[in-house]
């Protein structure tokens, strides 16, 4: 080591758990950590900024009143901009620094596996979610809106997050952050109607408490809920379910108990309902679902079996919502059955044996798990285990230092920025925002990210 | 009146680590941390010192009587929470 008690660490990916690593090496007292933060995009915070919904904005303050301290310390640079497997490689890295941590999250997803899958007007709700926040990979999509129902299949947050996003009054999306052209393209949506498809029962929606409750204040949208397996009024359903699924499942019987009210738009959640089939020429028409029962295996784990009840969804849009995942990373192990970088409790391994001085942390370890402060304790775990490897003396020397880094990075792409570039963009954006009263108008296309930030906004 | 969390918690324990009397769960070492939607704060340890507020990075813990509307069944909630192991009514 440099002088033994330096230790230069990249940490790829700048989403929650990359800025929570950054945090607790920052934190390290026997060690004094130097941190490059290797960012793909032009901008940092992962999911964060692509992926929480719009009208979370309270979510979104953790960029503000924590992450962007992080960025601050003279001992982080932030190198935004640069793809790490493009830009330069793992090996590279692994030499240059005395440690690197992974930390790409899931940049992938689960599919249907149900013929008709590849007809137009399928995609995954992962693609809108990054569309309608604004995502530069994803800011090119066209989502064709101008059928009467969409099909979510999914029971999760996400699958409420895009029911919401789909029949919300515009006029509120009008007050966020949402991307200006997915605004417009809403404004024109004929959608009246959202199904959202889950596998299994009332008691196993993998929605979490808040979510759902927000159902119950949506401006303008009925919910209806197949209420067969709810309980009633003045029953209290407590069986062996958990504390908060009983608080769920009171709130289903809630919202099923309510009357309709003849709104323009619907959510109806459609439970013990598969896929089946995509039916239609080119592009979906309908779908083909079967109803499922529950079937308690060997392990105790109740599982969904379709039954003989097929029915027909006439639909032009169905956005799958079953799952984020990981993809594998050049030069890295992966583990294909859980989608992730191999690793144990955050060490990469290759087959046994770990790899020195090579990490991961985030969605990306664990899989797609968890809220945002889950990746915090994930960093934590991660980090405890690099310094430990450093104390005993497991890690091999950083062949170059921050200044030599720095400049063979610029010369692979001139178009690399820093920290100053992303403040020109986050300043810019909200400027532009501050005129028609929303948190801030995003730039959604490289080009225009990269604009921004070399210019300071005035 | 007690500090109560709210809807907008991401889990990232800030207030668990500052709480000078250790009334916030699960804690990340907590077995249920893993699977928990929120924290919680328990009203009947709170000493209303205030220290969680501003370490919030979301701004999620709100004074018992400043709940905004939307979130004012948290009050019961963060209670609950903290009652979960008491006898149940079973009635199906
Ligand atoms: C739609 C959606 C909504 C959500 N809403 C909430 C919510 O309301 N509240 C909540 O608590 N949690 C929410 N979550 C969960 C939360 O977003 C995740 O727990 C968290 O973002 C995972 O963090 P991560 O850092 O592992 O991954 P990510 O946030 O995905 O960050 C990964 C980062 O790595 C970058 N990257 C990838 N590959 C490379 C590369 N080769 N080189 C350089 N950089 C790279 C990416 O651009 C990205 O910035 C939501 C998740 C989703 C999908
Ligand atoms: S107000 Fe003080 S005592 Fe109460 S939960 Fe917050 S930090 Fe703990
Ligand atoms: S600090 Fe805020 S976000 Fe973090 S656990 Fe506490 S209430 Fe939740």
């Amino acid at each position: 080591m440099i002088d033994g008690k330096t230790l230069r660490v990249a940490v790829i990916g700048a989403g929650p758990a990359g800025m929570y690593a950054v945090e607790h090496l920052l934190q390290e007292a026997e060690f004094r950590c130097e941190v490059d933060l290797y960012e793909r995009l032009p901008t940092p915070y992962g999911l964060v900024r692509a992926g929480v919904a719009p009208d979370h904005p309270d979510k979104k303050r953790i960029g503000d009143r924590l992450f962007s301290y992080i960025l601050e310390s003279p001992r982080v640079r932030f190198i935004g901009n640069l793809e790490v497997g493009t830009h330069v490689r793992h090996a590279e890295l692994a030499d240059w620094y005395h440690a690197v941590i992974y930390s790409v999250g899931a940049g992938s997803d689960i599919r249907m596996g149900v013929p008709g899958e590849e007809l137009s007007g399928c995609h995954a709700a992962r693609e809108f979610v990054a569309w309608y926040n604004g995502h530069p990979d994803y800011s090119h999509l066209a989502f064709d809106l101008s059928c009467e129902r969409a099909v979510v299949v999914g029971n999760g947050n996400v699958a409420l997050d895009v029911a919401r996003i789909l029949t919300m009054p515009v006029a509120e999306l009008e007050k966020t952050d949402i991307a200006d052209y997915a605004l417009q393209a809403l404004r024109n949506s004929a959608i009246k109607e959202v199904v959202l498809l889950g596998r299994r029962g009332h008691f196993q929606g993998a929605f979490h408490n808040p979510e759902l409750e927000e159902l119950e204040r949506l401006a303008d949208v009925d919910i209806v809920i197949d209420s067969e397996d709810l309980p009633g009024e003045n029953e209290v359903v407590l069986d062996d379910a958990d504390w908060e699924t009983r608080r769920k499942v009171k709130t289903l019987a809630r919202l099923s108990r309510r009357p309709l009210t003849g709104a323009p738009r619907r959510i109806v959640l459609r439970f013990l309902t598969s896929p089946v089939e995509l039916l239609g020429d080119q592009k979906v028409e309908q779908m083909l679902v079967v109803e499922n029962h529950l079937e308690r295996g060997d392990d105790g784990v109740l599982r969904a079996r379709p039954t003989e009840k097929e029915s027909l969804i006439d639909t032009g849009l169905v956005l799958r919502a079953i799952g984020y995942r990981g993809y594998p990373f050049p030069g890295l192990p992966f583990d294909d059955q859980r989608g992730v970088i191999d690793n144990r409790d955050g060490r990469v391994v290759e087959g046994d044996l770990p790899v020195p001085g090579v990490y991961v942390t985030g969605w990306i370890k664990r899989g797609p798990r968890g809220v945002i402060g889950s990746n915090k304790k994930c960093a934590r775990d991660t980090v405890r285990c690099l310094l430990k490897d450093a104390r005993d003396g497991h890690l091999s020397p950083a062949a170059l230092n921050a200044d030599q880094v720095l400049s063979e990075l610029a010369g692979r792409n001139p178009a690399l920025l820093g920290l100053e570039g992303w403040r020109n963009i986050d300043r810019g954006e909200r400027l532009a925002g501050a005129h028609q009263g929303r948190p801030r108008i995003k730039y959604t296309d490289t080009e225009t990210l990269l604009r921004s930030a070399a210019a300071p906004a005035g | 009146m007690a500090y109560v969390i709210a809807a907008p918690c991401v889990a990232d324990y800030s207030c668990v680590e500052i709480c000078p009397v250790n009334c916030i769960s699960p804690g990340p070492d907590d077995g249920d941390f893993e699977a928990a939607e929120q924290m919680y704060i328990d009203p009947d340890t709170c000493i209303d010192c205030a220290a969680c507020v501003q370490v919030c990075p979301v701004l999620a813990i709100y004074k018992a009587e400043h709940l905004p509307e939307q979130w004012q069944h948290y009050q019961q909630i963060n209670r609950e929470y903290f009652q979960q192991a008491a006898p149940v009514e079973v009635r199906r």
